[in-house]
């Protein structure tokens, strides 16, 4: 299966390869895998909801505890079918709606790799690994969401949705670090058995809130919510995917599986009953403003995305069964719409409800589909999303904390879904007919495909709810409640949910009848809108970029002098702190120094006051030379001949690129002021003291064994080697030096930039006398 | 200023640069063992270069040289990277060096050695890099 997975990534990256050999089928062809996927999962079904979970092990890093294992459960397996199958339909879809688009095999390289990813996320057992998948998944959507990129707007709402799901990603990469601590375990199965200790941990509260935080953002829960209606940029394919039933789906799987290991406290019922509660209302309050049928389709996502966070918040058998339900009903209606509201806009060329009208006319099986997927969004018999609602309605009915306020923010959020799910369905195709930009009819069965079947699925699971009562048993022993024994069924009898049903679609409709008219007077409301969440990620974005403007010209104002001194001052600060107040100073000062050697250091000490003091620049480089060599002259003494060869030929070099560049400076002068200069022998006198110091008190006393030791009596034996330098920088610690290369070849970039740069604005001004071609 | 016509100067680079790649080669080669290695080796050869360049300008260098110090430097770093390969392959922890004698010179190569001489070309790239862009700029000054 990993195989499988990592494959996938291989096939999206040949997807332009194959998009050259198979044109417009390359779509339909690159469905089979996920297809496959689909296959095999469902060949899974009958042990895992026997209550088997299948786990595939994989070392990655074992050192680190970090693997690629893969946990099939029954969680794991209801996310993966509905990744796979939607992905398969979403591939098909994409063939045709996005036929002959010139970047079509681009979308289908991004869109391959996150369904990997995405499929990597729910089946990861580390966390580690999880995470990585996690973030794929935020990359993936920013590139699609940002697809159209020629599209300012396109580009904001992709930059807004990667920054608010990377932000809580470093939370969530925060909070499992410490999970990990708290619970000793990088893997899941092992956490989730760990959940008494992980909520008696004193970590709990921080690292609770920095995966709320992660899960929160990814799912667009209050007040994170603003970024997934903006994604809506993105081609209708991906809004059906990504953006209601896979990624933003993401943050409650996580939710979902960390139920057992940190569900159950005060804390996590309170904050994800409030939150997923307040995301409720705040979604299907706002859906009724707009007339973009993917907003609306967006804020219910919003909606119901709020009410899986509160199934979960509320936490009992009853509430879990019902975000089992009510997030597969979500999965098929919500994907279903989608797609459908993609063909209208393909066969309109409009995405406003208000200017489309008696479609069902030229569209009869497209309105059908809408209507049955819209019957289920409405939570209307005899479709899933009806038994979803009803066990929605029981479960808040059964909360044991701030019932009545709960039930006062879920019942108005369903009768305004109502009232989307009318406007959505019935506006476009029943009533006058109206002239669209485009002459609309039938798609092409590619497109029908998707919708067909998740529709189908609505109504017979909804006919039918017994069939997952296997799976959802088996989810719900993995989320935290073994042993429900539960029995799905359509009609439960009238009892205060059906009440709750009715009176909501009476609400529903009235609603829709006046949305015009509510619509006009919610106008007034929109002063106070753009006070929301969003105008607050407006003004942290507006701060991040003044703070790092104001950084930039703090510290790096390209100015050496200003670099050498904030490089000193934090290597006093920190070295200094360290020497001080962690080892204490203790010197003995036994030093014999022989008069070659006082001789040689003199000249050192004689060449720096020089280069100081010196007003010619080429004497000051002579002396600086002088100290050079002196340097060099200690390793002889020393007995180092590797760095006394290095030192000489660095200086060597030093002089020839001094001579390239010193006739081009300016006129020697003196800018700065004496107290500046002040400063300047401050700084440069603490930083040799303390590195004198440092190294009497090194050369003082033995506090720890001597590493060089090891390196003498390995060298040979272990590396074949009797120079130690060389053994040490090739062998011993070649990651070191493998690093510092990198680090030279970087710099080396910069400078070629950076004179780079200067020359082409030399070039660029004596453009019109030389016109020689630049060359490199 | 690249524009010396110094015969001892001329004379002096064309028969320092083949002595001094030899002598790079030679402290590159014997650097596990004696003084010497990678670093100090392409230290010695930049040098070498560095003179040529004085004395015969950039576009002779570039000649001599053939490729773009840039893509030496590039080379270097992969080479560099490469030798960590056969460790990786036999499944053993990051950098392990791998030994092997060629028969008939009786020479023992060794991944520290492939990496000694990535260190070697991306320090050359690297000085030769810096030189060449400097001088460029002059040309523009000039020009």
């Amino acid at each position: 299966m990993q195989l499988v997975v990592l494959g996938g990534f291989l096939l999206a990256g040949m997807a332009p390869l194959l998009h050259r050999w198979f044109g417009s089928r390359t779509p339909l062809l690159m469905a089979a895998l996920p297809a496959g996927i689909a296959a095999w999962l469902l060949a899974q079904w009958p042990a895992i909801v026997a209550g088997e979970a299948l786990r595939l092990e994989w070392a990655w890093a074992p050192g680190l505890d970090i693997s690629l294992t893969f946990l099939i459960d029954g969680l794991s397996l209801m996310f993966a079918l509905l990744i796979s199958v939607i992905g398969a339909l979403v591939l098909a879809y994409s063939g045709e709606y996005l036929r002959g688009h010139r970047d079509l095999p681009r979308f289908l390289v991004v869109i391959t790799a996150f369904m990997m990813s995405m499929l990597g996320l729910v089946l990861a057992d580390n966390l580690v690994a999880l995470f990585v998948f996690w973030e794929l998944t935020s990359i993936t959507s920013y590139l699609l969401i940002g697809f159209n990129h020629t599209d300012a707007t396109a580009r904001k709402a992709a930059q807004q949705g990667l920054l608010v799901t990377v932000g809580g990603g470093l939370a969530l990469l925060a909070g499992f670090v410490m999970l990990a601590q708290a619970g000793d375990s990088w893997s899941l199965q092992a956490l989730v058995e760990r959940g008494d200790a992980l909520r008696q941990h004193e970590l709990y509260t921080p690292l609770l809130i920095c995966v709320l935080l992660g899960a929160f953002t990814k799912s667009a829960q209050f007040p994170f919510h603003f970024w997934l209606p903006n994604a809506m940029a993105a081609p209708s394919p991906v809004s059906a995917y990504l953006h209601s039933a896979t990624m933003v789906k993401a943050g409650i799987y996580l939710l979902a599986r960390l139920h057992p290991a940190l569900g159950g406290s005060e804390t996590w019922t309170l904050t994800l009953s409030l939150v997923g509660a307040l995301t409720m209302a705040t979604g299907a309050f706002l859906a009724i403003h707009h007339t973009s049928i993917k907003k609306l389709l967006a804020y219910s996502t919003v909606m119901a995305l709020g009410t899986l966070t509160l199934l979960l918040g509320i936490g009992t058998p009853g509430a879990l069964s019902a975000f089992v339900v009510f997030l597969l009903a979500h999965s098929l209606y919500k994907g279903a719409l989608f797609l459908i509201a993609g063909i209208l806009d393909h066969e309109t060329g409009t995405k406003d409800v208000t200017a489309m009208g008696g479609l069902r006319r030229v569209m009869p099986l497209t309105a059908t589909l809408s209507v049955v997927a819209g019957l289920s969004l409405a939570g209307l018999p005899p479709l899933l999303g009806f038994v979803g609602k009803e066990l929605m309605f029981a479960s808040v009915l059964d909360a044991t904390a701030w019932r009545w306020l709960l039930l006062a923010l879920a019942f108005p959020a369903a009768f305004l879904t109502l009232a989307v799910a009318a406007i959505v369905t019935l506006r476009p195709f029943f009533g006058a007919r109206r002239e669209t930009p485009r002459t609309p009819h039938e798609p092409p069965f590619a497109m029908l495909a998707g919708p067909l079947l998740l529709a189908s699925l609505s109504l017979w699971l909804g006919l039918a709810p017994g069939g997952l009562d296997g799976l959802t048993n088996a989810i719900l022993a993995g989320i935290g409640a073994p042993d429900a024994g539960v029995h799905l069924a359509l009609w439960h009898g009238v009892n205060l949910p059906l009440v709750l049903s009715v009176a909501s679609l009476l609400l529903g409709a009235l609603v829709y009848r006046h949305w015009d008219r509510l619509r006009l007077a919610l106008r007034r409301l929109d002063p106070l809108m753009a006070r929301g969440p969003e105008a607050g990620y407006a003004a942290l974005m507006a701060g991040l970029v003044s703070l790092s403007a104001w950084q930039t010209r703090f510290l790096q104002n390209g100015y050496m002098r200003n670099y050498l001194v904030m490089t000193l001052l934090v290597l006093l600060g920190l070295v200094g702190h360290a020497f001080f107040f962690r080892h204490g100073l203790a010197i003995e000062l036994g030093l014999s120094v022989h008069f070659h050697e006082a001789v040689v250091a003199g000249l050192m000490v004689a060449g720096a006051v020089t280069a100081c003091v010196m007003r010619a620049r080429l004497a000051a480089v002579a002396a600086v030379g002088v100290m050079g060599f002196s340097i060099a002259l200690t390793f002889v003494l020393f007995s180092a001949p590797d760095l006394a060869i290095t030192q000489l030929l660095v200086e060597t070099l030093t002089v020839v690129l001094l001579a390239l560049v010193l006739f081009r400076l300016p006129r020697f002068a003196t800018l700065s002021t004496p107290l500046e200069r002040l400063r300047d022998l401050v700084v440069a006198t603490l930083t040799g003291g303390l590195i004198t110091l440092l190294m009497l008190s090194v050369l003082s006393g033995e506090r720890l064994p001597r590493i060089s030791d090891w390196m003498v009596a390995n060298s040979q034996p272990l590396a074949h080697g009797h120079n130690i330098v060389n053994v040490i920088l090739v062998d011993f610690r070649a990651l070191d030096t493998l690093g510092e290369i990198f680090v030279l070849a970087l710099a080396a970039v910069g400078v070629y930039a950076m004179l780079r740069f200067h020359a082409g604005e030399y070039e660029a001004r004596d453009d019109g006398r030389t016109g020689g071609p630049p060359d490199g | 200023m690249v524009k010396s016509g110094t015969l001892i100067l001329s004379v002096a680079a064309r028969l320092l640069l083949p002595l001094q790649l030899l002598f790079s080669v030679f402290l590159l080669l014997r650097g596990h063992d004696e003084p010497g290695g990678g670093f100090i080796a392409g230290l010695v050869a930049a040098g070498g270069f560095a003179l040529y360049l004085f004395a015969f300008g950039r576009h002779a260098l570039r000649r001599v040289l053939r490729v773009s110090p840039r893509d030496l430097v590039g080379v270097g770093l992969l080479l560099g990277v490469s030798s960590t390969l056969p460790a990786w392959w036999s499944g053993e922890p990051f950098f392990t060096a791998h030994w092997w004698t060629i028969p008939v010179i009786d020479f023992k190569a060794s991944t520290p050695l492939i990496f000694d001489i990535g260190v070697y070309l991306a320090v050359v790239g690297v000085v030769l890099t810096a030189i060449t862009a400097l001088v460029d700029t002059d040309r523009h000054d000039e020009g």
